[in-house]
């Protein structure tokens, strides 16, 4: 049976009206329904950061997690049993908030259209740091997109925010909200459906998949993030039947140390898998933190990232390279394979009906393993890489006892260089001896070209990736344009 | 001394945009019956319309209507200058995605998925995509505009050193945050008012009246604000409101277009890309002797402004530079995609651009620092100071603020530093450009110099203001409103600021060519002086003294020792019954120019600015990141330094994206492909330079007659950008070992990679050449 979703806005209870399609955004659900304006649509898709909200709920350790997100590409139901923050809350009457009056003190805001969106993102900072630094801030702020400022007083903005502290006027309020919230914890499965479809919130691994085997095939969507399927209904306007969602699923939040290896549960977002990432590898780390924007890694998660099969998945070729796996669980049981056998071709998988991507288990890299991750895009930040190359190599005195060298945007599915892997192996690992597997690149991917970038770019970007990571290898430091870290 | 002018004073609407209360198009509250509109846009590049089926649109639940160009009841043409370019397509489609149908529904959602059932039959045409393809096909929309002094072409057959190239340089998307739209309401008598997005309320209403075959007095257009134009709501706005407007006579309901970014970003038109074509002779110090330019702007399916932005492209060619025997061709050509309209500098940055690559291109071949081929060839002051239109420059600053940024940026010290670093640096490179602006400023078309303002003081002392310039995040609204306060000696909340509006000031200007504050602060200043003038009588009598004895100042008229405040002067004054109201005109003065011979005036004034742009470039992957920059500009006697410093970090860093990183991309079948900014990239925080330092001119009052002497600072400094763009060429060189480098903009990662291939590949050919004697 249908019953409404819940959520906590200024300190109250909002129910969703029952009929509140099951497709239905929170952008849209604000501006429409709530005909709370100051949200603005910029992009529809998470690119632009306009729609930028916080959403807040109770972390493990029960403390409050205040988390910024694109509300363009969230559904309403998502936010069921959390608390939302927009900009239209932030001010008490005539006096800004903190981060409001930081924005107006350096003239952060031109024509002001974006300026909701990077008041939350700001917003969002201000509730998980105690102070601006330079790098985090940048890394907060780049899924906004500001086209008149040229971003210099936004960023003074960043700093300025937290001249009176960080007390702002919901702090004294958390310990009553996070009570609010856990008023709002459901006993079952959340089932909101409207003569248009079903939004379906499963709380187990079991119901999950009892759920999938139980729904007629046809279009039916799980859904993790929404990065990617919230497009499918602002930009495709596709209707389905029902959505499932995995956000709630106990088991798919998990992060389990088994000491050699890392388990990641498939619905456990970037921002929260960050930490066992970087265990995994800093190169991993640095990589996914140009992964979309903030909002998009408060969103997306890592198993959804694998499951929409994707060629230019970013975290792909790095998980491949160090030799992910993947479970996929049914009502019939579960089930590993090699990640990089889950791709069979441009957006197909080896996921079967009734089946989910229920966690990704990745080695830990040894002592003598050596990694790069590199990421080419036009743009540094949230930008779909042209080129994502990701190497592995054990060297035992200098010499490759084995190499995984896996790519993102050289063919269809992320693949790995299998002719370029072999030269290698055996071989020293030096600036001459790299040259012969650096040429059977070129027999190992024929790229595409397209909007992103060029056959001819991808395929040199990738051979001088590879002769990079020699250099860096060989010499033990790392070049890069970008500033040190 | 002033009190209101020349102060750091926050926007107006700052505290609105922080608190998400300042209210866009779509932000209204929404009418009673509200419909929703959505187009379906062309899926063919050129192509004859046979039969347009909208059956099954209209049988969606929840659709009201469908129109056609058919269902115009005036006349369809909504061009801005030639005719040619319907509401709706007529007959064809000229590019792929052009809109051919409007839906009104219930909704949104409805009317978006409505659009998607429209079926259209088309019978192909060839369609010419490329700017090559265009001059090839000789096909363009409008006739060259040709600039010329001297023999260019004996100057240099007879000079010692020639070069010769092309240049291609792509366009950039406007990317203003808010997309176009429109709300029109049916009034009576057949009359609408209809809010839009737009720089440019005054064409708005008359193309609304043309569409509708109405009068221009039966349509009022109003603008609060725009979330952003930089030139993409000059003309583009007016499909859109027409369309709702006619929507909305026909269903005599209330009608709201909004695009979606996709749709704004394939349907509108964006700065035009350009293919230039130059020769060059100089001597050995780098003077250039004689200059050949072609310059080819894309301007796409359709005229729109495309005459009035090739010709500023071929107006700024000399850049800053003295070009004693020069001829400059404009062509503008016509393509079956999109077509391209106004963008901040309006032209202007393309011609600049190509000069400045051609400077760079001289000092690379004289193996020499491209500063001093800038310093050679820069405009004298009373010498070599004719422009190529025959304008003598009488307020060129640019040699003080060459010499003052030198200082500042300690620029020959670091150029050593680079050339120091590059030498012991093999995988990564560092590049260095500085790069002047003269910028000129007046509409090119010459009556468009024209504004209006209508100030009304209330008998309580508070004062409206209106006027036709519009915000779209400049300030300009503060800006006038701030020549007002200053002018009746009133502090800054005696004024509202109203919404720009077409029943209050008519016939206005776009709010462009940067002169907003310019031509809107003049006429807003005029008529406060007659109320001024006014209220001195009213004031002198109360006071006992003489009207021009009688100064307004500190909210109050004061004289000999004594002083009313300016509400009860207000009061007495409606008492009395004296006009409390006055429409100002403002009319630029002492421009012209004949477009016939080439000559004239076209500008009243320039306005000056240098940058300094330092790079640092990933040899192995062509990535890169700008590591300093120090910007100089010019903006007069500034009436708000914190605004224009707002408009000269933005502008420049504008001018960066557009060099570097935004790159348009049409496939082969002359779709674009990058309408979305998941694939379109403008700059984010971390793309500005890691070391910003950026200065407004000091001490420096506009010697020509403007609004407290200020200068206009919308357009002139994106052009600071050409700096940045030009380091990355530096770079490529010092990666490729060679001082021959070709580099096309935008100089996206990719094209810095393949211009260091190329240029080692040139190296090693002429190494080899060299070495077998050839």
């Amino acid at each position: 049976m249908s019953e409404p979703v819940r959520f906590v806005s200024r300190g109250q209870v909002v129910t969703v009206a029952p009929d509140v399609p099951h497709t239905m955004t929170v952008l849209e659900y604000l501006r429409s329904r709530l005909r709370r304006t100051g949200s603005k649509e910029g992009c529809a898709e998470g690119d632009c950061g306009a729609c930028t909200v916080v959403v807040a709920d109770a972390g493990p350790d029960g403390r409050l997690r205040h988390r910024a997100v694109n509300a363009c590409i969230l559904f309403v139901h998502q936010l069921d049993g959390k608390a939302l923050f927009t900009v239209d809350d932030l001010a008490d009457g005539e006096t800004l908030h903190p981060v409001q009056q930081a924005m107006v003190e350096t003239h952060g805001s031109q024509c002001g259209f974006c300026t909701p969106g990077f008041v939350m993102s700001l917003f969002g900072y201000y509730k998980t740091h105690d102070k601006a630094d330079d790098s985090s801030l940048k890394d907060a702020l780049a899924g906004n997109l500001c086209r008149c400022t040229g971003y210099r007083p936004i960023l003074e903005a960043g700093e300025k925010m937290y001249d009176g502290g960080r007390d702002d006027r919901f702090a004294p309020q958390e310990a009553a909200l996070r009570k609010q919230l856990s008023g709002l914890a459901r006993e079952r499965m959340l089932d909101h459906s409207t003569p248009e479809g079903s939004f379906l919130a499963p709380r187990t691994a079991d119901e999950l998949a009892e759920l999938l085997h139980r729904l007629p095939a046809g279009e039916n969507w799980m859904l993790a993030g929404g990065t990617d399927v919230g497009l499918w209904v602002t930009k495709q306007h596709r209707v389905p039947r029902s959505i499932v969602y995995l956000g709630r699923v106990a088991e798919l939040q998990q992060i389990i140390d088994h000491g050699d290896r890392i388990e990641i549960g498939a619905g456990v977002t970037y921002t929260d898998a960050y930490q066992s990432i970087e265990k995994l590898h800093p190169a991993f780390a640095r990589m996914v933190r140009r992964l979309g924007s903030t909002q998009i890694r408060n969103s997306g998660t890592l198993g959804g990232n694998i499951a929409n099969g994707s060629p230019i998945g970013d975290s792909m070729p790095a998980l491949i390279a160090l030799g992910a796996t993947l479970k996929l669980q049914s009502k019939a049981g579960s089930h590993e394979m090699p990640l990089e056998d889950f791709f069979l071709a441009y957006r197909k998988t080896a996921l079967q009906p009734g089946e989910f991507v229920a966690s990704v288990t990745v080695q830990k890299p040894g002592k003598d393993s050596h990694v790069g991750i590199y990421k080419l895009s036009k743009r540094f930040d949230q930008d779909i890489s042209a080129v994502l190359a990701a190497f592995h190599l054990v060297l035992e005195d200098g010499v490759v006892k084995s190499a995984r060298l896996a790519f993102g945007g050289m063919a269809g599915t992320p693949a790995r260089a299998r002719k370029a892997e072999a030269l290698l192996t055996g071989q020293r690992f030096t600036p001459d001896e790299v040259e012969p597997a650096v040429a059977v690149l070129a027999q190992d991917f024929t790229p595409m070209s397209d909007m992103r970038a060029s056959a001819q770019y991808r395929l040199l970007a990738a051979q001088n990736l590879l002769r990079k990571f020699c250099v860096e290898v060989s010499s033990g430091k790392s070049i890069s344009a970008e500033a040190a870290e | 001394m002033t009190s209101v002018v020349h102060k750091p004073i926050k926007h107006d609407s700052a505290p609105k945009h922080v608190a998400g209360t300042a209210r866009y198009i779509d932000d209204l509250p929404e009418p009673e019956g509200l419909l929703h509109a959505a187009l379906y846009l062309s899926e063919r590049t050129h192509a004859k319309i046979l039969k347009v089926d909208v059956s099954a649109a209209l049988a969606l639940p929840g659709v009201i209507t469908a129109i056609t160009v058919d269902d115009v009841p005036g006349d369809p043409d909504i061009a801005p200058v030639v005719r040619g370019e319907p509401m709706l397509a007529q007959g064809a489609v000229e590019f792929h995605g052009q809109p051919v149908v409007a839906i009104a529904a219930i909704d949104l959602p409805t009317a978006r998925r409505a659009a998607r059932l429209v079926k259209v039959e088309y019978e192909d045409l060839p369609a010419i995509l490329s700017i090559t393809d265009a001059i090839e096909k000789q096909s363009f929309l409008l006739p060259p505009l040709g600039l010329k002094r001297g023999d260019a072409t004996a100057a240099i057959a007879k000079a010692p050193h020639r070069l010769k190239g092309d240049l291609n340089i792509g366009g950039q998307d406007h990317f203003y945050l808010e997309g176009q739209a429109s709300l029109a309401e049916p009034r009576e008598d057949g009359d609408v008012i209809v809010r839009c997005s737009t720089q440019h309320p005054s064409e708005v209403q008359k193309l609304i009246a043309r569409v509708l075959g109405a009068p221009m007095h039966a349509v009022t257009v109003e603008c609060r604000r725009m979330g952003g134009g930089f030139g993409g709501k000059e003309t583009q706005a007016a499909q859109f409101a027409c369309i709702a407007a006619v929507l909305a006579l026909k269903t005599a309901r209330p009608v709201k277009l909004r695009l979606d970014r996709d749709e704004d970003m394939i349907i509108t038109g964006k700065r035009h890309d350009f293919l230039s074509r130059y020769e060059v002779g100089f001597d050995a110090e780098g003077r250039i002797l004689g200059y050949e330019l072609t310059l080819a702007g894309r301007g796409g399916w359709a005229a729109d402004l495309t005459g009035a932005v090739v010709d500023r492209a071929v107006f700024h060619a000399d850049s800053s530079y003295w070009l004693p025997d020069v001829i400059i061709t404009g062509l503008c050509c016509k393509t079956n995609t999109v077509s391209n309209t106004a963008f901040r500098g309006f032209g202007g940055p393309q011609g600049m651009a190509t000069t400045e690559y051609v400077i760079d291109e001289i000092a690379r071949y004289l193996n020499r620092d491209p500063l001093e081929i800038r310093l050679a060839n820069l405009y004298g002051k009373d010498t070599n100071n004719v422009t190529p239109y025959f304008q003598t420059i009488t307020d060129n600053i640019l040699p003080e603020l060459f010499d003052e940024l030198l200082a500042s940026s300690d620029y020959k010290r670091r150029r050593q530093e680079i050339d120091t670093f590059n030498a012991q640096s093999p995988y990564l490179k560092k590049g260095l450009a500085l790069t002047p602006v003269k910028f000129g400023i007046s509409f090119t078309t010459t009556f468009l110099n024209q504004a209006g303002a209508l100030v009304l003081v209330y008998e309580d002392g508070s004062v409206q203001l209106n006027h036709g310039g519009t915000e779209m995040g400049q300030g300009v609204y503060i800006k006038v409103a701030q020549v007002v306060a200053e002018t009746f000696g009133i502090s800054l909340d005696h004024i509202r600021i109203t919404a720009t509006r077409t029943d209050k000031v008519p016939n206005t200007s776009a709010t462009a060519a940067s002169a907003g504050a310019d031509l809107n602060g003049k006429a807003a200043e005029t008529a406060a002086l007659e109320i001024r003038g006014r209220l001195a009588v009213v004031a002198g009598a109360m006071l006992g003294a003489a009207p021009d004895q009688v100064v307004f100042a500190n909210d109050c008229a004061s004289a000999g020792g004594k002083s009313a405040t300016f509400a009860e002067v207000a009061h007495k004054a409606w008492m009395e019954r004296v006009s409390l109201a006055a429409s100002g005109f403002y009319a630029t003065p002492d421009i012209h120019f004949d477009r016939a011979n080439g000559r004239g005036r076209p500008f009243y004034y320039f306005a000056y600015g240098v940058a300094a742009t330092e790079v640092l470039v990933d040899c192995f992957t062509g990535e890169y990141r700008f590591t300093r920059a120090d910007l100089l500009h010019d903006c007069g006697t500034s009436l708000n330094p914190a605004i224009d410093l707002g408009q000269v970090e933005g502008g420049y860093i504008q001018g960066l994206g557009w060099l570097t990183m935004e790159e348009l991309w049409w496939d082969d079948k002359g779709r674009l492909r990058t309408h979305a900014p998941s694939i379109y990239k403008i700059p984010t925080a971390r793309d500005l330079p890691e070391d910003f330092r950026v200065q407004l001119v000091s001490g420096r009052a506009n010697p020509a007659n403007t609004v407290f002497r200020s200068k206009a600072v919308g357009e002139p400094p994106l052009m600071l950008g050409i700096s940045g763009w030009l380091a990355l060429k530096d770079a490529v060189a010092a990666a490729a070992g060679t001082r021959q480098v070709h580099l096309d903009a935008p100089a996206t990662p990719e094209r810095v990679l393949l211009a260091i291939e190329a240029a080692k590949r040139t190296a090693t050919a002429v190494a080899t050449d060299m070495a077998a004697g050839t």
